[in-house]
């Protein structure tokens, strides 16, 4: 999963320019970033730490404050460490990723996929307009999941065998464990949300 | 807790959309980017394409419907026939889908899946065991859109492909594919007892109640349909819908 032709295809669909990049050079240009997740942990931790880019992020969203989202993978970058690698995470948000193995009784079967509906923990803009749906529900792919530090940085949870951040926030820094570019209008919302912001 | 999801499975034959009774008799649906503006407006949970002639011949992938498909569609989306490598797999999740399923090419080439798996997850990669009567001998595996028999066990060729790293197993009743009369729930029963990744069953669905019945009594993850969500009913014309979801809750209740 975290996959970039269909973030894109949203984006394009929602009427917001998006460019997938990997240039250090433009991404120091960037307005807003959108940091998705392809693999494991470690090897994206692995790839950020030696391209460099790990300083430029660092830079925009720490120093000047763009928007940051997180999706997937993505998310759980944004967080100290991770029970699926042993290299750091960006640490943005006190949060840390655990394994659903070790702690859900083996009724739930793993991944965690398909469609789950979320409950709001703190406002946030990113899930402005969610109270108009009756039911809000995203397209979830994960084996591993991400719990706060601090209850005020959960803005969305979910349950699978344990309720979860299923989305954070840490001022300027934004995550989503779901897939908004699956999750046809609810994920619009979301992404329309971020462009907003 | 997690909702069931229930997958139209659409069958592609060259540019159309088909669909198929035990995997025969293909009749024409429509135009599939058409098609799936409609279930991309009924929001459905997820969709899956087979493109039987590549599976069936061997012909290449035809990349440009799968392009146009996937820029116009907000949810899951997987793709199977004839996936040959992993090359092929990138190309597909680069286009926009999220799952790849793999079915005949795995019986001379298992490693393609360890392959996919390793690269992208389990999580993109679905192993398709159709299924079929023989005439002999009761249920046996068959590969090449129901063509060739494969001497494999069920159960076990299903251990091997979690083994190899499938996240999600397509279970397919060649014998009710299109029949309208239900799954075929001790096949279904048989494969969930035996794997810890979720199933997806396919084959028979008529009516919601079948969906029901199918995820209680087999402990199916998912359910695919296809003749439901294509005609009116049985025998009769085309028509693109989708179970509501108030009639979903009540048979998964």
């Amino acid at each position: 999963m975290g996959n970039l032709g269909s973030i894109k295809n949203m984006f394009k669909y929602i009427g917001v320019e998006s460019k997938i990049e990997s240039d250090l050079d433009k991404i120091k240009n960037a307005s807003k970033i959108l940091l998705p997740g392809v693999g494991s942990f470690d090897t994206a931790m692995k790839k950020i730490n030696e391209s460099g880019l790990k300083e430029v992020l660092n830079e925009k969203a720490l120093k000047e404050q763009v928007p940051v989202l997180g999706i997937c993978l993505g998310m759980q970058l944004l967080t100290n460490s991770s029970e699926e690698g042993i290299l750091d995470g960006l640490g943005w948000v006190d949060a840390k990723t655990m394994s659903f193995k070790s702690v859900i009784d083996k009724k739930y079967r793993i991944p965690h996929m398909g469609w789950n509906i979320v409950s709001e923990s703190n406002e946030s803009k990113l899930t402005d307009g969610f109270k108009d749906f009756d039911e809000t529900r995203f397209y979830f792919v994960h084996s591993y999941f991400v719990k706060v530090e601090n209850e005020k940085n959960s803005i969305l949870k979910t349950d699978y065998g344990l309720k979860f951040d299923s989305a954070i926030q840490k001022d300027n820094i934004f995550g989503a464990q779901f897939h908004p570019e699956k999750s046809h209008k609810f994920g619009m919302n979301i992404f329309k949300n971020f462009a907003k912001i | 807790m997690l909702r069931t999801r229930v997958i139209p499975c659409l069958l592609l034959k060259n540019e159309s959309l088909v669909k198929t009774v035990k995997f025969k008799e293909y009749n024409y649906i429509g135009d599939p980017v058409n098609t799936v503006r409609i279930f991309n407006e009924l929001e459905v949970d997820e969709l899956m394409f087979l493109d039987i002639f590549a599976s069936k011949e061997g012909s290449s992938i035809n990349f440009k419907i799968l392009k146009d498909i996937a820029n116009e569609c907000f949810m899951p989306l997987s793709y199977g026939g004839n996936i040959k490598s992993l090359d092929d797999a990138k190309k597909i999740f680069k286009i926009g889908f999220e799952k790849v399923v793999i079915n005949s090419n795995a019986f001379d080439n298992l490693k393609l899946i360890e392959e996919i798996s390793k690269y992208f997850g389990a999580q993109s990669i679905v192993g398709s065991i159709d299924i079929k009567q023989s005439f002999f001998g009761g249920q046996k595996v068959y590969s090449h859109h129901g063509k060739k028999k494969q001497s494999i066990g069920i159960v076990e060729w299903a251990i091997q492909l979690e083994k190899a790293g499938v996240g999600e197993l397509l279970i397919t009743s060649v014998d009710k594919e299109g029949s309208w009369d239900g799954y075929d729930v001790e096949l279904i029963k048989s494969i969930t007892h035996s794997v810890q990744v979720p199933v997806i069953a396919n084959g028979g669905c008529g009516a919601v109640e079948h969906i029901g019945e199918v995820v209680k009594k087999a402990n199916a993850s998912a359910c695919a349909v296809g003749s439901m969500v294509v005609y009116q009913k049985k025998g009769a014309g085309v028509l693109v819908s989708f179970p509501g979801k108030k009639a979903l809750e009540e048979v998964l209740r």
